[in-house]
């Protein structure tokens, strides 16, 4: 049975077409309390590493000590006579199999219209290594414990090389990879130079801003874990992984990596503990052990230990940026000019070279009208672990980048920093509103938004709070960040147009079982999202159907027809509109067969609430009714196929706009620098919203990852490349000590061009919590800029020499 | 080694190396595979198990200190039809997501309530430094606590 | 983790035959250090000698002047203990501050006392108490008994039975620990005693000590501005990721301060 807890937030109807969702208690709109937790709170979820495949062997990777350096020698001897050790593969048993490189996805044209440079990307390296934890060998064994003695025995002679790690200046070093020269991957750039500078020299005043945005390490809980089956019989390969996407998994490992044909390949990603991003890529370690399950023709198993995720899962962020935001005296923004470095690590991971080009260059227009905005952005390899999209990709790097300087303009400028955006910001009236970095935002009210979040965290009482604090020795700084992003990714000829490897639509497939129940197959996956419960919502409504009567299935390529995945907020917006399309196909086949059956035209018959009826008659049907009338077709249009089961692709026609206003306050311990954040308010349009229950906890875990980015992790490597912050003892996740209670609203205006007119909710949280903390924190301390994360040391030290306050 | 402990009330007579650690034995040898791994330096307790009547993190429980024990988990606590109270508040707060910690999360959370008096969200939020969630934010998790207290203090 | 044998002796005696008899052997108290460094192949004993099972480690009693407890107790065990709170507060809040709750759980002030590591807790109450390690041997005061990083006075198979902590006037515990990881980045117990002031410091040091200077500031005057002055070098202080020397010794000062503060 589904149960439904009072909803705080009614969603209200658009012109989608969609009926008022009052009837239905679990309908669109509903805090349905999600249907998948039964398993979890009771243990009995399924995750890659619960599955235990008759006959298993265990796998340990053999890893690189040094983040750059010639492998001149692996000797497998010792390894393989250790006991229980069934074999030891390495890079050049892979490339001896045809096994390819690992493809980056997305091919970004520099700015003097080449390709950019990707270097050739082994999954087990061949001769050279170059970040410290790249994986070398593969060892197979009957335990777990064999296969690390094992590896322990693999001996590798490495001639170490220069590390390059130093962002600022790997421009200026050695190549790591031959024949990419300055370590450069792209100059990429967006935007009008020449008038971006002519307005900045124009302008009546202009700030400028020197940020970093801090290397994260995603840390998903469950780390990333792999099950390779081989069946000798069919050819059939299975992968059960921790993935975000298997449609994608298993299209990269079949195409470019010639693991094996698509239709061999089945890649099942069962429970997913938690990905935020880590969980897309096609990693080297997935592939080697599918591919050595084929080899050793035994299932193969491998779990990362923690230690692993922080050296090879993907990491996030690590840019160096210098912004220049130029104002007329009016107050009106005029231009900004950004230039940005951003670390890509030693490869292009699958999608690391679009994160700090499309996904951030296109988003520096934020809320305003800034009419004048040029990036150039130079994507950089460096010894140390490939980075790519972690929760926001490049969206929060943007609103990082535009909140933090408008937020220093106003202090400057000694203006209100609400009402310096106010005036800045795109009006109601002007959407469709194109932004001089390619999007065109359909719909929003962002001024909405900001009053609201203003009104929550009384923002007017602040000078009173902060008086208080400062009786007791504490700093009190309050700070806003206005976001926005782009999300439902993805429209497929655009993306594709700007080097996209693949389309960016998903599936949904609708069936109609003849007892009336449904299965409802989508491409996009959940790790967390609510899937199963979102989705039947979304079904059941549009069907008019119970909601128990609806199963949500993903996750597997050998059900599910196709998919792209779930990652930029997209599962609702592109899946969940897929599975409007499909339904609406039932809807238009169950209307013919009703028709036929009520003997009416087609035309007279109506759809509402799963009733077919027949215009000015007392004759209805239940969808019910039609779907047991399409499987026994005794009674049925001579020119229709049997069967009520229907498919559909959404591509999208343009991105989805979410925005908000986020504010942070924060009291300072003017004796240690600790940063508590005691107010965090964030109003987000998330355009309609299906489970207010979901949403807001979307927004919840997306704060405090961004409270973490702000106060807390850091992803550090020495200059040699050795991570420092290998571990949860020295890599900082927020506990529940280090956050508030979160204030969470929202504000709606509906997006224009998906069916349901939803837009997105999965990363808002991390895209505005970042600058939010920030201009808090440095308001605080009453200072220009405070690198993330603001540790007590670094906060204390600022408070030994801190200028005075500017503004009162 | 031969160890003897209960799990869950069913009493298990074991033979396993030394070497092998209790969250090892419940996952791989007795399959009960909600108890989950998250690190190697006990810092994220999604291994949390009831060991003689408290919580402890099974990844740094050997065999021979299991031996002769008893030991609570997640499978042990509440069916689906009938929830222990901090299952049922959890899924009624909307306190997990992806589900990964949260078997654990709970076990730490009845430890929490069962042994300390008088929580508030501070002392909630203190009493779960043991536990990592990367997915709610917390928020959500404190509410269930509170909510599972008031109710197991009523059934008390 | 390495294979090893487990012994689980029930005396004292016999946990010493045989760890003079095995080749690289270890004590297993609490293992929450030593279990996870196990696991990352950092340690890799021959055998593990359990004291679990040991007669007459736990217990904690209370006698002239004295809170004895048994290295095996827990630290649940005393921060839960209505009556180590009635004697020595700092004690019982000092315990409820180590670790997580699961780890408090398991973990036992012998192991802790006897790993000195330098960001545990309980060495600054060993310190700032001016307790007496019991050993398997003999009595080790505690001002003696931490020699440096993951060194003690114990001899090699020594046993710490009990620690005895005379009880002061008052005492605070307070501690600034390590985001990441929770460890004390430095910690200070300051207790008052009708024979002087005692001050002792974890986290900042390679081990811990007591803070001379802070004490004799405080035997001429007890309150926080007493402490202004003093000056504390932060030679030899321990410096990481988290915390560089100088912020640690500007810490001792600030916890010390307000220690006394709620002492007043």
């Amino acid at each position: 049975m589904s149960t439904s807890v009072a909803s705080s937030e009614s969603a209200s109807t658009s012109s989608s077409g969609l009926k008022p969702s009052g009837l239905n208690p679990s309908g669109i709109g509903a805090s349905v309390l999600r249907r998948e937790d039964a398993r979890f709170i009771t243990g009995n979820g399924r995750y890659t590493d619960d599955i235990r495949v008759e006959g298993q062997v265990y796998a340990v990777f053999v890893r690189s000590p040094y983040a750059h350096a010639k492998v001149t020698r692996v000797d497998i001897g010792d390894a393989l006579a250790t006991p229980r050790v069934i074999a030891v593969l390495t890079g050049a048993d892979m490339q001896a199999d045809g096994i390819g490189g690992l493809p980056c996805g997305w091919m970004v044209k520099q700015k003097d219209g080449t390709d950019m440079r990707s270097p050739n990307h082994p999954p087990l390296v061949v001769d050279k290594v170059n970040y410290a934890g790249e994986p070398v060998a593969i060892v197979i064994a009957e335990t777990v414990e064999a296969a690390r003695q094992g590896a322990d025995a693999v001996a590798v002679d490495y001639d170490e090389l220069q590390a390059i790690i130093d962002l600022g200046t790997a421009t200026d070093s050695s190549e790591i990879h031959p024949g990419i020269s300055n370590n450069l991957a792209y100059e990429w750039e967006l935007g009008d130079r020449a008038a971006t500078d002519a307005a900045l020299a124009s302008a009546a005043h202009v700030t400028r801003l020197d940020l970093t945005n801090n290397r994260l390490i995603p840390n998903a809980i469950e780390p990333r874990a792999a099950l390779g089956v081989f069946d000798a019989t069919t050819g059939e390969h299975t992968l059960y992984t921790t993935s975000q996407n298997p449609h994608l998994e298993r299209l990269v490992l079949s195409a470019f990596v010639n693991i094996a044909p698509e239709h061999k390949l089945r890649v099942i990603a069962p429970d997913v503990g938690g990905g935020f991003g880590s969980k897309i890529f096609i990693y080297s370690e997935e592939t080697a052990v599918i591919w050595a399950a084929r080899r050793v023709r035994r299932p193969v198993k491998w779990t990362a230990d923690r230690s692993e995720s922080f050296l090879a899962d993907a990491h996030g962020r690590d840019h160096l940026t210098h912004a220049e935001l130029g104002i007329d005296a009016s107050g009106n923004f005029v231009a900004l000019k950004v230039h940005t470095v951003a670390n890509l690590g030693a490869y292009l991971s699958t999608f690391g070279s679009s994160v700090p080009t499309y996904l951030y260059g296109t988003l520096l227009a934020g809320q305003y009208r800034t009419p004048n905005i040029h990036v150039e952005v130079q994507g950089v390899f460096t010894n140390t672990a490939p980075v790519d999209a972690y929760r926001g990709a490049g969206r929060p790097e943007a609103t990082y980048v535009v909140e933090r300087i408008v937020e220093n303009a106003a202090r400057e400028l000694q203006q209100d920093p609400a009402e310096l955006r106010r005036r800045n910001m795109i009006q109601p009236d002007q959407f469709p509103y194109q932004t001089p970095v390619a999007l065109v935002y359909d719909v929003g009210d962002y001024e909405k938004s900001l009053d609201k979040a203003l009104g929550l965290i009384d923002y007017d009482g602040f000078s009173a709070r902060r008086k208080i604090s400062e009786a007791k020795g504490h700093h009190r700084g309050i700070g806003l960040a206005c976001y926005i992003e782009a999300c439902g990714l993805a429209p497929s000829k655009l993306a594709i147009a700007l080097g996209a490897g693949v389309g960016l639509y998903e599936s949904g497939e609708v069936r109609m079982n003849p007892t009336g129940s449904v299965t409802v197959f989508t491409g996009s996956h959940s790790h967390g999202q609510g899937h199963e419960t979102t989705f039947a919502q979304v079904v059941s409504d549009k069907l008019g159907v119970p909601f128990d009567a609806v199963e949500v299935v993903h996750g597997d390529t050998g059900r599910v027809e196709f998919g792209l995945g779930t990652y930029g907020s997209r599962s609702l917006a592109v899946g969940g509109s897929a599975l409007i399309r499909a339904s609406e196909k039932i809807i238009n086949k169950g209307r013919k067969i009703a028709a036929h059956l009520m003997e009416g035209a087609e035309e007279a018959v109506d759809f509402s609430g799963g009733r077919f009826s027949l215009r000015d008659s007392n004759r209805s049907l239940s969808i019910q009714e039609v779907a047991f009338a399409a499987y026994v077709p005794g009674n049925y249009p001579d020119d229709l196929e049997p069967g009520l089961s229907e498919k559909a692709f959404y591509d999208p026609q343009n991105f989805t706009y979410p925005a908000g206003t986020h504010i942070a306050e924060v009291e300072i311990d003017g004796e240690t620098g600790v940063v508590s954040v005691v107010n965090f308010v964030a109003v987000d349009d998330f355009g309609r919203i299906i489970n207010p229950l979901i949403v807001h906890g979307q927004v919840h875990g997306g704060v405090a990852q961004g409270i973490g980015q702000a106060l807390l992790e850091i992803g550090l490597y020495d200059s040699n490349g050795q991570l420092l912050t290998g571990s949860m003892m020295d890599y900082c996740l927020p506990r529940a000590d280090d956050l508030p209670d979160f204030v969470v609203g929202t504000t709606v205006t509906h997006c224009t061009h998906n069916p349901l007119g939803v837009k997105g909710c999965g990363e808002a949280g991390a895209i505005g919590s970042p600058a939010a903390v920030m201009n808090a924190v440095t308001d605080a301390l009453g200072v220009d800029e405070v690198s993330m994360p603001a540790t007590p040391e670094k906060v204390w030290r600022i408070l030994q020499g801190r200028s005075p306050r500017r503004m009162a | 080694m031969q160890i003897t402990l209960t799990v869950n009330g069913t009493l298990r007579e074991l033979d396993v190396p030394e070497n092998t650690l209790l969250v090892d034995i419940l996952r791989e040898r007795l399959r009960l595979t909600g108890t989950h791994v998250g690190c190697d330096t006990s810092q994220c307790g999604a291994c949390t198990v009831h060991l003689n009547g408290r919580a402890v993190k099974s990844c740094t429980v050997l065999a021979g200190q299991a031996d002769g024990t008893s030991v609570l988990t997640i499978e042990g606590i509440g069916t689906p039809d009938v929830l222990h109270p901090m299952q049922a508040a959890f899924r009624e707060c909307h306190a997990l997501q992806c589900g990964f910690c949260t078997p654990c999360m709970i076990m730490a959370a009845i430890d929490l309530v069962e042994n300390h008096k008088e929580l508030d969200n501070k002392s909630v939020r203190e009493g779960l430094e043991g536990n990592f969630c990367r997915c709610t934010g917390y928020h959500n998790i404190v509410r269930a606590v509170l909510s599972a207290a008031e109710k197991m203090a009523a059934k008390a | 983790m390495y294979r090893f044998k487990h012994h689980r002796p029930t005396t004292i005696d016999e946990a010493q035959s045989i760890f003079a008899a095995c080749d690289d052997p270890s004590y297993l108290s609490g293992g929450m250090t030593l279990i996870p460094t196990m696991k990352q192949r950092l340690a890799s004993p021959t055998d593990l000698i359990d004291l679990s099972q040991v007669e007459g480690l736990t217990g904690i009693t209370f006698h002239s002047g004295l809170v004895r407890i048994g290295a095996f107790t827990r630290h649940a065990v005393v921060a839960n203990s209505a009556e180590v709170a009635k004697a020595i507060p700092a004690l019982a809040y000092l315990a409820a501050q180590i670790g997580d709750n699961q780890v408090r759980n398991r973990g036992t002030l012998g192991g802790s006392v006897a790993n000195s590591d330098p960001a545990a807790d309980y060495p600054a109450a060993v310190v700032g108490l001016g307790a007496t390690i019991v050993t398997s041997q003999r009595q080790i005061a505690g001002d003696t008994f931490f020699q440096d990083l993951f060194e003690t006075a114990l001899e090699p198979g020594e046993l710490i039975t009990a620690i005895e902590f005379p009880i002061p006037e008052k005492a605070v515990y307070r501690k600034f620990p390590n985001p990441a990881s929770r460890y004390a980045v430095a910690g200070v117990m300051v207790a008052r005693f009708p024979r002087g002031v005692r001050v002792g410091v974890t986290g900042a040091g390679p081990c811990a000590f007591r803070a001379t200077a802070l004490e004799n500031a405080l035997n001429q005057s007890f309150n926080p501005d007493a402490l202004n002055a003093v000056e504390i070098p932060d030679a030899g202080f321990n410096s990481d990721l988290h915390a560089s020397a100088e912020y640690r010794a500007h810490l001792v000062k600030v916890l010390a301060k307000r220690a006394v503060q709620a002492l007043c």
